[in-house]
């Protein structure tokens, strides 16, 4: 039965790998994740077949039955918009899971002493209990932070000791390894009190919270890919621990393709991992917010947005999260449709972060059914905007701020943006004049060609409609 | 002591197939991908699962733990999948959209 269990394991971690490839192309994409689904499927049977002597049947359906009924409902029902703090949160729960495996296993085999060696070398099993069990814990508690600062429960801003903050971090890290280390000598000799491992639990939690908390909203999208990562490695590291091939397989293959996104996703900020990580962003921001006290803005009307829209010959839409926040995508395909059928041509220009993670804005428009063609990336379209008449800006603000380009002490100087500043008249939708996600001013408001039209994104767009229609 | 380095040796090999297959995503699909590969590290259910099965008269704070385990590994593995394949299923229903917009012009 074991060779069988081995075998269903091989072609569960194929149907990973395959439905992986399927993911990365837009056409294999709903297949290649039914994929992986199914060889997550044949994992579990293949799972269920190996302890099928267990004593414990009640409590594995009963906790099969009750995840399922807890992850179903806010899968489906979660608004698009909400998407990257669920995501944090699916995270979070597997970094707990990986971490309770870890105490478990501690409990199990009595605090480590009863492991035999017959079965593999038992330094390296817990050694990677122990890693498993720090890593855990951090992803777990850094994606509870994560979820509560997406979804509002936190501030955004850093929240951090200042100067103290890495002093902390690496004190607390240590203080983890020292607990780690006298798990791991304990195990060697009669074992130690049961109580160390929730200290360890706890310990390396309070890292993965102060790790989070000082980092600002804006970088958040980087760090739930960091903690996507972090779980992946964390479940190699209890596969490495329990000998499950899958385990391994399947972590590792999560924890280095994490890496890759999460160093994509800071490439596009222009940001450093180690720099996100080390935090305070948004830190610099009240100079440069000084300067432009004294500068004032120009409001406009829905009526005169209206005329210059259809007025022009190519216009740029350059959707943001205010947008999606305010549900106006159907509103803007259709203000889109209608200027495309008196001969203007719309394009929409999106930045690689916009919404809350790449790619999360071209989920919100496709969800409105906007064309592919239309939906243009920030390299694409920057040339564009210098022979765009109208440039409408919906609930995007950082992405679009001129100081990452020409203000060398913005904190976001250096940021790729969308130079919508080049184009001959600006239109700012906005519901008031508050600062972005990362707590900074945008110049482009102040600029002479910019008009803002402030209100809910939808209204705005909804009012711009009934213009045209009317013109 | 065998055994272990072929898992390293298994460990190695993954994590290279993790980067090759990676490494060319168009930006669109960084979310859904993400959302895809967090759903696959639900794997762990696995890890709760046979150290639930494998362990005889558990005491109630052993119950505890792989009770919970179970669920958060589960929780992890079926929201996972069920939000990614929500998350593709816009971008597939946007074939016919596109034929459509193209015969508008």
């Amino acid at each position: 039965m074991d060779e069988l269990v081995y075998g269903l394991y091989i072609i569960a971690v194929a149907l990973f790998i395959y439905g992986l490839m399927g993911l990365t192309q837009p056409r294999t994409a709903v297949r290649g994740n039914k994929i992986a689904a199914a060889g997550m499927a044949l994992a579990v049977v293949a799972t269920l077949i190996e302890i099928r002597a267990t004593s414990n049947w009640t409590l594995i359906i009963a906790g099969l039955v009750v995840g399922v009924a807890l992850g179903i409902p806010p899968a489906l029902r979660t608004k698009m918009t909400a998407i990257p703090q669920l995501v944090a949160l699916f995270n979070g729960v597997g970094g707990g899971t990986v971490a309770l495996i870890a105490w478990a296993e501690f409990l199990e085999t009595d605090r480590f002493t009863g492991l035999d060696p017959a079965h593999g070398l038992v330094v390296p099993v817990v050694v990677a209990s122990l890693l498993a069990s720090i890593i855990g814990s951090i992803s777990f508690w850094g994606s509870v932070v994560a979820f509560s600062k997406l979804q509002g429960l936190l501030p955004g801003r850093p929240i951090s000791l200042g100067r103290l903050q890495q002093p902390v971090n690496i004190l607390v890290l240590l203080a983890a390894v020292a607990v780690a280390v006298v798990i791991g000598v304990g195990a060697a000799s009669t074992g130690v009190n049961p109580w160390w491992f929730p200290v360890i639990l706890v310990v390396s939690g309070v890292l993965g919270l102060m790790v989070v908390l000082p980092i600002g909203g804006a970088d958040m999208p980087v760090v739930i890919s960091l903690l996507n990562a972090l779980t992946g490695l964390s479940a190699a590291a209890a596969g490495l621990a329990l000998n499950n091939v899958a385990m391994m397989v399947a972590g590792m293959i999560v924890g280095a393709s994490g890496s890759i996104l999460t160093k994509l996703m800071a490439n596009a900020m222009n940001r450093s991992i180690p720099a996100i990580v080390a935090g305070g962003f948004g830190g610099g921001a009240a100079a440069s917010q000084e300067s432009t006290g004294d500068r004032t803005v120009r409001s406009t009307s829905a009526a005169d947005v209206a005329i210059q829209l259809a007025y022009a010959n190519q216009v740029i839409v350059v959707p943001g999260y205010g947008l999606a926040v305010a549900q106006a995508q159907l509103a803007v395909k259709d203000v889109a449709k209608l200027l495309e059928s008196r001969g203007v041509e719309v394009k929409y220009a999106i930045h690689p972060v916009a919404g809350r993670m790449p790619g999360h804005m071209n989920v919100l428009l496709a969800e409105a059914d906007v064309s592919y063609d239309a939906m243009k990336d920030m390299d694409d379209i920057n040339g564009e905007f210098a022979r765009t008449d109208v440039a409408m800006v919906i609930g995007a603000n950082d992405v679009t701020n001129p100081a990452a380009r020409t203000d060398p002490n913005s904190p976001i100087h250096g940021m790729p943006v969308l130079n919508v500043d080049e184009a001959k008249s600006v239109i700012v939708l906005k519901r008031s004049m508050s600062s972005g996600f990362a707590g900074i001013e945008n110049q482009l408001f102040y600029e002479p060609q910019t008009s803002m039209l402030f209100g809910d994104a939808k209204k705005s767009v909804s009012d711009v409609m009934e213009q045209l229609k009317a013109l | 002591m065998e055994s272990f380095l072929a898992n390293i040796a298994i460990l190695v090999l993954a994590g290279f197939v993790g980067f090759a297959v990676i490494s060319k995503v168009p930006n669109t699909l960084h979310t859904p991908l993400m959302s895809g590969t967090n759903a696959i590290h639900g794997i762990v259910l696995l890890g709760a699962l046979i150290v639930l099965g494998t362990v005889d008269d558990p005491g109630l704070l052993m119950q505890v733990i792989c009770f919970v385990a179970i669920v958060f590994g589960t929780v992890n593995v079926v929201g996972g999948f069920v939000v990614t394949d929500r998350m593709l299923s816009m971008f597939k229903r946007k074939t016919p959209a596109r034929s459509s917009d193209a015969e508008d012009r």
